[in-house]
């Protein structure tokens, strides 16, 4: 075993109280998209960096992006790394993730609108130049679907084994007349998906577990900006349920809003080989990344025309209301199984296979 | 197939039973502690949200039923000093932060060591076919995943694969949960996978010797609530026996061709269960005839190389055994929900998805929403 | 089906499982039970019916609930 990494230049650093409660090293659950993330986010980066002088909507505000007034309108900028394996999966790649994700934390903020992309490639040495091409061109086409241009770029090399294959960032910005945040919810409020959820976490966890499916389970990674400008107008409140999935986002969405979620499992639309690969790896599907699909939080008068407009889209075919906001629980999720009620777990980290 | 689940899930059918076991237990007139002993069973329970539909008087506790939870801090320690040694260790998600005396494969994995997620023991032996590393397979699980493991290790592994094996078998640790001081299990649900293996008829002297129903249930919703009905009316009646309400894959006598491969490759032998007890033939262990992939003859195993550091003090205070007894509930824990978390678990009920704790934890510190609305 | 490794259909989703431990020969067509990848019962499809003819008689009496009958004739229909 290796000693621990990371120690060598910062031994000397001073202790400063922000590490309490957090383990010593950096371990995979903190990426995971759940409470360990959040926890390691909240208490290393956040405390001080919010504290800096800023107007605008910040990094304290955990939000899929950060917003600057420009005179009428909102400059939203988001930035996201990318790292995935396969990195060519079922429905898609990291290319189409990388370009993908970005967008679609700009459309949560509202900007459906992108200005521009930056691209950012670490590679590792003896990478296949046909793959690096490969995901270039799935970049473009994903580029071309959300009318978003890669603006500028950096390139790094790094020596083998130092770096798995390829990381990609991307950072992007667009403009919006309206700011959309992911803590206005208020109690009697509708929640509605804007389509099956767990495709891209089962077909990635899937391709691993070498379970074969025939062409039925695909990512579901898509630009969603131009579905989300028919309905942006009219929203209270967004997120997309990417890692952690819809279980990690609705949480996140009730805690910012202080209210509760009563979600009714059986609106929520699961295409059938999701649930039955879920059933297989003992993995709730509420529980896994989605790369295009959002929530989005409406007034219960505008919960029917709302869902109309989004099922008039091809990405928004499958669109469902399945909850409603309530005052009691703030922060709670309670699901409705059919048979009774209980809460929804907020997931730790990237959930595995389990046994009996 | 499509519609046998749905059939098992009607919540319908669901409501009705629930409607007959409340019934059944009113004319009890008197609360009532029923176990069952396998964490799929409180899985389903707590993903479909039945406690809800489940009487007041009716106290459905969930046993020593969680292999992860069972798994000793000695076996995880054994794995964590293999793969110290540079050995891929093959396991279940669930294994991974499990707390030995110092570290977990998670910290190992932190730290470097080669641990790799499978689904099934068959992953195990593929992994160990593609590479020329040594590929641990940190096998565990009730007689049900044992007997999957006997299989690989029946079918010619590759000669750089191997078992640790922290396999457990059930019946016996029924024995000691029944003979308890102070049980208030008046009935017993048995697992029907595991039963499936081992068939109806390994608990009919256990009915005899403790006077106590069991009956075998399915996992879906309907299967438990039939299964508990089954069991409340026994008690009501007075009349404990063997009832398997789970025949479209239990039978009198198992699967044969299954008991065969477990009892050639594995014997059983006393050891502790982490939390419980020591419990005689409560695990099981390779045979000497396949010394040959037994990890622990493989590699040099030091414990008490370990014995240096001082457990954790928190660990004396987590009560996991009593709540797998089924004595007391998480509440009653000073840990629960405070020092021991799942990001930072102090027992191991509380790192499985299976334990206790974990469910407890997930589903709002509170396994029944009503009661506590 | 090969050997000791059939192809099996989850609703869907096609996974290899092996046959080392199942109770009885298994045939393309046949219902399985699985565990950890490998098929421990060839369930036979008269079973299921048997299973909920089973929950039937435990509602049996139970006349005080009102669904009990239209659940009966649920069961009946799809079994």
């Amino acid at each position: 075993m290796s000693t621990d990494r990371g120690t060598q230049t910062f031994q000397s650093a001073p202790p400063s109280g922000r590490l309490e409660g957090l383990p010593h090293t950096v371990s995979l659950k903190q990426g995971g998209g759940g409470r360990a993330m959040r926890a390691l986010i909240e208490k290393l980066f956040v405390r001080d960096f919010a504290a800096l002088p800023f107007d605008g909507v910040g990094v304290g505000a955990m939000d899929d992006g950060a917003a600057i007034r420009i005179g009428e309108e909102w400059l939203v900028i988001t930035t996201d790394s990318h790292v995935i394996h396969p990195i060519v999966f079922p429905g898609g790649d990291i290319g189409k993730l990388s370009i993908c994700g970005t967008v679609n934390d700009l459309a949560m903020m509202g900007a459906t609108r992108v200005l521009g992309l930056t691209c950012s490639v670490i590679l590792e040495e003896g990478f296949a130049l046909e793959s690096l091409e490969a995901i270039q061109r799935s970049m473009l086409a994903a580029c071309i679907e959300a009318n978003a241009p890669v603006i500028t770029g950096d390139t790094k090399v790094m020596g083998r084994g130092e770096v798995d294959g390829v990381v990609i960032n991307t950072c992007g910005i667009g403009l919006t007349r309206t700011l959309v945040r992911d803590n206005a919810l208020r109690a009697g409020d509708r929640i509605l998906v804007t389509g099956s959820i767990g495709e891209h976490g089962l077909a990635v966890m899937a391709t691993r577990h070498g379970i074969e499916i025939d062409g039925e389970l695909v990512s579901d990674v898509a630009p969603l900006n131009s579905l989300i400008e028919t309905i942006v107008a009219d929203v209270t409140a967004m997120k997309d349920p990417t890692r952690g999935g819809v279980a990690s986002a609705l949480h996140e969405m009730a805690s910012k809003s202080n209210v509760g979620i009563v979600l009714d499992e059986r609106a929520i639309p699961v295409l059938p080989p999701v649930r039955s690969v879920g059933e297989l790896l003992g993995i709730d599907p509420l529980h896994v990344a989605n790369e295009g699909k959002a929530l989005i939080g409406v007034r219960a008068e505008l919960a029917e025309s709302v869902l109309a407009r989004l099922r008039a889209h091809p990405l928004g075919r499958r669109a469902a209301i399945i909850g409603t906001c309530v005052a009691e629980r703030p922060g709670s999720i309670i699901l409705d199984t059919g048979f009774g009620r209980r809460l929804l777990a907020e997931p730790e980290g990237e959930p595995l296979p389990r046994i009996c | 197939m499509n519609d046998i689940p749905l059939q098992f899930r009607d919540p319908n059918l669901a409501r009705s039973l629930a409607a007959t076991l409340a019934r059944l237990v009113g004319d009890l007139g008197r609360p009532a502690a029923v176990m069952h002993v396998c964490g799929s069973h409180e899985q389903a329970i707590a993903k479909f949200g039945l406690r809800s539909l489940f009487p007041k008087a009716l106290d459905v506790i969930m046993g020593p039923g969680c292999p992860v939870c069972v798994t000793d801090v000695p076996e995880v320690d054994e794995g964590v000093l293999i793969a110290a040694q540079g050995a891929r260790i093959a396991t279940f998600g669930d294994m991974l932060k499990v707390p030995g005396t110092v570290r977990s494969l998670a910290d190992a994995q932190a730290l470097g060591a080669k641990i790799d997620i499978i689904y099934s023991p068959k992953q195990a032996v593929d992994l160990a076919r593609k590479t020329t590393e040594e590929v641990v397979l940190f096998a565990t699980g009730f007689e049900t995943t044992a007997v999957a493991t006997a299989a690989v290790i029946l079918d010619n592994p590759p000669p750089n694969f191997s078992v640790l094996s922290a396999h457990k078998y059930i019946p016996p640790v029924m024995e000691i949960v029944a003979e308890m001081p102070g049980s208030r299990i008046e009935g017993f649900l048995a697992a029907g996978h595991a039963a499936t293996i081992t068939g109806s008829a390994v608990f009919e002297e256990f009915v005899e010797r403790h006077g106590v129903p069991v009956v075998i249930a399915g996992f879906e919703p309907n299967d438990i609530l039939a299964g508990l009905v089954e069991l409340v009316e026994l008690i009501r009646a007075g009349t404990p026996r063997v009832v398997n309400m789970f025949p479209r894959c239990v039978t009198r006598e198992g699967n044969l061709a299954a008991q065969q491969q477990l009892w050639r490759v594995f014997r059983s032998t006393g050891g502790r269960w982490r939390g419980i007890a020591h419990v005689p033939n409560g695990n099981l262990r390779l045979r000497d005839e396949f010394a040959h992939v037994d990890a622990r003859r493989r590699f040099p195993i030091d414990l008490s190389s370990l014995w240096d550091y001082a457990p954790p003090a928190l660990a004396g205070q987590c009560i996991c055994g009593d709540i797998m007894a089924g004595i007391r509930n998480p509440r009653d824990c000073r840990l629960f929900n405070r020092e021991c978390v799942p990001e930072n678990p102090v027992g191991a009920c509380m790192v499985s998805n299976e334990g206790t704790c974990k469910i407890w934890h997930l589903y709002g510190g509170v396994p029944d929403l009503e009661a506590s609305a | 089906m090969r050997e000791f490794t059939a192809t099996v259909d989850f609703w869907g989703v096609r996974k290899d499982v092996r046959l080392d431990i199942v109770d009885e020969p298994v045939a393309p067509g046949d219902y399985i039970l699985n565990h950890v990848g490998f098929a421990i019962r060839r369930i036979p499809p008269e079973s299921v019916a048997e299973t909920l003819a089973l929950y039937e008689t435990l509602l049996e009496g139970d006349d005080t609930d009102l669904m009990t009958g239209d659940v009966r004739a649920e069961i009946a229909g799809t079994s």
